[in-house]
């Protein structure tokens, strides 16, 4: 099951809340994540990095970030 | 496209860039700056509001050039590292009110978050109260985020929007070559200067602006903020922005006591009152209007300058909110809370709670 957060035009922490929350309802991914600024990006992969998600592609697309997450393998 | 990597946006970079203010906000001090005051946002917007008349406490007017250049220094980074985007539309009116009743509470305690942090790294004592404040208010922000609070989305819209606060911080500095400060003077054509209290107190202007680009530049980079760093700490458990926090505190106060400006104590602290109270419910207040609208006063204005309207709008409600403290007496003095204060931070304090629960949307 994949499933797809739309964060763009949220400011901090909203992009962040919703990629948590979208993460415990699909278990494993793959996650994608669209958000509009650099710091989102960063602020997303950190709060996945903790969650035991990793960074599977990030797009770039006109200012924009397109960002798949799958949980790690254990 | 691979994404480009930034050195301040890892553990390390946040750590260098706390260190860094850690150290240049006492030497601002050192240079001339008000007592426990190296860097005070809120107190500097304020002197800003009073340099320009819209308020006249006559110890309280000065153009600070520090502000200037956090603004400008952000945008000369987000413009170099390509991440000036002009973004507009999200509650702009909520975000004015709620960077009024910020300046209201900040004033009620005397400082912003990284003001209560320096006057803790020299020995002020109250200062503990405060930040036990902001911790509060950021906590009552956090449950608001918890049952879906939400300011709504911004928009993309012309790069002249995102270039409107960074021209009136150009402006400023442009008044202040204009008009200079004439010793002994309180009006300098049409800029007021104070002649006496902290308002009189600046290190040297090209000292101030060049310290505050550096910190614009550095801070837009790692994207350091106070109230994030307690706001993350309660709501994710993540303690990124907060290792930047404390490396601040701890090189303030080493800086500190390597200046002999560390001197321990509640009483006759700097631009200091001691009515531990409104010291704690001024941060409350400040705080939650902080965590509501998504930064400290600080981060506001790296935001604004990196091309986000609604920080500016944040920003220009906290310059209006200290006209308003000084015009209405709702602001402290050493002396303790002005005649007005305590009615302004409870009726802050109902405002801000009545925006964060009718601002919630189902998640």
């Amino acid at each position: 099951m994949s499933s797809t957060i739309d964060a763009r035009g949220l400011s901090c922490p909203q992009p962040v809340l919703l990629a948590l929350q979208a993460m415990k309802k699909i278990d494993r991914g793959p996650l994608i994540v669209l958000v509009d600024t650099d710091t989102s990006k960063e602020n997303v992969l950190r709060a996945a990095a903790s969650q035991g998600w990793r960074e599977e592609a990030i797009q770039e697309q006109g200012g924009e970030y397109h960002i798949t997450l799958t949980k790690a393998s254990l | 496209m691979a994404a480009q990597w930034n050195f301040f946006a890892t553990r390390n970079g946040i750590i260098t860039v706390g260190a860094v203010i850690g150290v240049l906000a006492p030497l601002l001090q050192k240079f001339g700056n008000p007592g426990n005051m190296g860097i005070c946002v809120a107190c500097f917007e304020r002197d800003i509001a009073g340099g320009v008349g819209l308020h006249r406490a006559a110890v309280v007017q000065y153009i600070r050039p520090e502000i200037v250049g956090f603004v400008l220094g952000a945008m000369l980074a987000a413009y170099l590292f390509k991440e000036f985007r002009s973004r507009a539309g999200s509650a702009p009116i909520v975000r004015f009110i709620l960077g009024m009743f910020a300046m209201i509470g900040a004033l009620v305690f005397l400082g912003c978050p990284w003001r209560a942090l320096f006057r803790l790294a020299a020995g002020d004592g109250n200062a503990i109260f405060g930040l036990l404040g902001l911790v509060g208010g950021v906590g009552l922000g956090v449950l608001f985020f918890k049952s879906g609070y939400n300011l709504g989305r911004s928009q993309t819209t012309y790069a002249s929007v995102g270039w409107l606060l960074p021209l009136v911080m150009l402006g400023l500095l442009i008044l202040m070559l204009l008009f200079p400060q004439i010793p002994g003077k309180d009006l300098s054509g049409i800029l007021f200067y104070s002649v006496k209290g902290p308002g009189a107190q600046h290190a040297p202007l090209l000292i101030s602006l060049g310290i505050g680009l550096l910190m614009g530049v550095i801070c837009q980079r790692s994207r350091f903020c106070t109230m994030g760093a307690f706001r993350d700490l309660l709501l994710f458990r993540q303690v990124h922005l907060l290792s930047g926090i404390i490396a601040l505190l701890v090189t303030a106060c080493i800086t500190n006591l390597v200046l002999s400006q560390f001197k321990p104590g509640f009483e006759n602290q700097p631009v200091a009152h001691t009515m531990e109270l409104w010291n704690f419910g001024g941060m409350v207040l400040a705080g939650l209007a902080f965590a509501l609208a998504g930064g400290c006063p600080g981060r506001q204005l790296f935001l604004a300058g990196e091309g986000d309207g609604d920080a500016a709008v944040f920003v220009l409600g906290m310059i209006v909110g200290a006209g308003i403290a000084h015009n209405f007496l709702l602001a402290s003095s050493p002396q303790g809370v002005g005649q007005y204060g305590i009615a302004a931070v409870v009726i802050g304090l109902l405002v801000c709670l009545g925006i964060g629960f009718t601002m919630r949307q189902k998640v």
